[in-house]
């Protein structure tokens, strides 16, 4: 049976480590953007916690370069599911340890190097829907401010966003579980039977 | 050509906005298969009704509005460069309408060009038809299942694939375990085999344009087809890689002939958002 858990942001340690791979996590508070630029930006400069305009500490990072629109009253969000995280996963242990973030949200999963780092550090990976852009913009109540528009365009700059009740699974918790991983191990080997191929 | 422009922006918005109703069925069968209360009915549902929002609010299905290829097959005498320049400035024009994402990204200087057009962006093929009317074929191709594609070389000893049909198989499924959830299946699969890997690149491609329910004229061909989806489903990654009885809702295959001593394979993933659509002009 799946548990939902309502969660609010910012979120703390405790709370991080709380949750399971297979929780239905309904988020509520403030989260920021950040794709394949962001990060190798983030890792590479290393700007201090105080040159960011957003407080990153207990909040979620979201792998989603979204379609934006600028009107009178400023951006809206017009569509904005998650990318593939797997494409970070070179610079989201390093991310995850330097700027305080207890959750990481994408689609697809990531690797070893991260799965440490969520256990080191009490964060969870949690995957939302790809694909489900509309449905998931319909969450985003308010869009607070952006950050490194100019140098990365509208998709690859980070986006500080409201949002409530925005729904995805944990897949990746703070104590090692990965489901991704699990279906990988569990598809690999049925691949295995069917190809004939020997174990190991 | 200021026409013809117009009705390529609507082919862009209707693209971008709505699903083909072949999908969308093959989604809501998906959904009633899969088990009660589990993650993958869940994913579908919500699947299918971001499809609904999106038609309602005519927004875009995915915020990845993909690499735009376009397919035209052209009377002659039409000039192949006029219909460039008229899908480009359809491409700004639609950029900024529906709205698209902007996705043209120069490779030497990292600036998003900001409109979607830039060296080879659209991708457009041309090929000359006997028939008078044009017919322009739009995908949109996102990001994320473009990248889980492969291309294989026949024999693969370590699949345990020989050079033959079977060889195929092996790859395809192959393809689809090591994509897992990354490209957000349900999938699509396309499949090109022939003599030359820039070719089977494109038949592999051009595949995801026929209709789910298309039976390939080659029975053979129709019967590998259907086998190789039972066995991808086999694999249990199931709807967005999160388990379940649902990893692909088809696989369509089209080959060239060969060399002696060239034996490729491509494999195209296309999401489960698989967006395409025809203007007759």
């Amino acid at each position: 049976m799946v548990r939902t858990v309502p969660v609010s942001l910012p979120m703390t340690e405790d709370d991080a480590r709380g949750l399971r791979a297979g929780d239905l996590v309904l988020l509520s508070g403030n989260i920021v953007t950040g794709r394949d630029r962001i990060h190798k930006f983030l890792l590479e400069q290393k700007p201090s916690s105080e040159s960011l305009p957003f407080p990153l500490a207990g909040s979620v990072l979201y792998h989603c370069g979204p379609i934006m629109k600028e009107t009178e009253e400023g951006f809206i969000v017009v569509a904005a599911g998650p990318t593939t995280s797997m494409r970070v996963e070179m610079y989201e242990h390093g991310v995850i340890g330097g700027c305080g973030i207890r959750g990481v949200m994408g689609k697809g999963g990531m690797g070893d190097l991260t799965r440490q780092a969520l256990v080191e550090r009490g964060c969870v990976y949690m995957h939302t829907i790809g694909g489900a852009a509309v449905y998931l913009a319909e969450r985003i109540t308010k869009v607070l401010g952006v950050w490194m528009l100019e140098e990365f365009g509208l998709a690859e700059a980070m986006w500080h966003l409201e949002v409530k009740d925005f729904p995805a699974i944990v897949t990746m918790d703070a104590h090692g579980n990965d489901t991704h991983r699990e279906i990988e191990a569990l598809s690999l080997e049925r691949f295995r039977e069917m190809a004939g191929i020997r174990q190991g | 050509m200021l026409k013809l422009r117009d009705g390529i922006v609507e082919l862009y918005r209707k693209v971008a906005t709505s699903l083909p109703p072949d999908v969308e069925e093959s989604l809501k069968a998906a959904a009633l298969r899969e088990e009660q209360g589990s993650a993958a009915e869940s994913a579908l549902k919500v699947m299918i009704e971001n499809v609904r929002l999106a038609r309602d609010t005519v927004r875009p299905i995915c915020q990845d509005t993909g690499v735009p290829v376009f397919y035209l097959k052209v009377p002659a005498g039409l000039s192949h460069n006029e219909l460039r320049l008229t899908i480009d400035e359809a491409t700004r024009i639609a950029t900024e309408r529906v709205p698209l994402r902007p996705n043209a990204v120069d490779v030497l200087t990292e600036r998003n060009s900001g409109d979607n057009t830039g060296i080879g962006f659209p991708v457009v093929y041309f090929e000359e038809t006997s028939s008078g009317t044009l017919t322009i074929d739009l995908m949109l191709k996102g990001g994320g299942c473009e990248n889980v594609g492969q291309t294989y070389k026949l024999p693969v000893p370590e699949l345990n694939a020989p050079r033959d049909l079977a060889g195929v198989g092996r790859c395809v499924v192959d393809a689809v375990q090591k994509a897992q959830g990354k490209g957000c299946p349900p999938y699509v699969i396309g499949v090109g085999v022939g003599a030359a890997k820039d070719q089977v690149t494109r038949l592999a491609k051009e595949q995801l344009m026929r209709k789910l329910g298309d039976v390939n004229k080659t029975g053979e061909l129709a019967a590998i087809e259907q086998t190789l989806v039972s066995e991808i489903n086999r694999l249990g990654i199931g709807p967005q890689g999160l388990g379940g009885k649902t990893t692909a809702l088809a696989v369509k295959i089209g080959v060239n002939h060969r060399h002696p001593a060239s034996y490729f394979v491509d494999v195209s993933v296309s999401c489960w958002a698989t967006r395409r659509g025809r203007l007759i002009w």
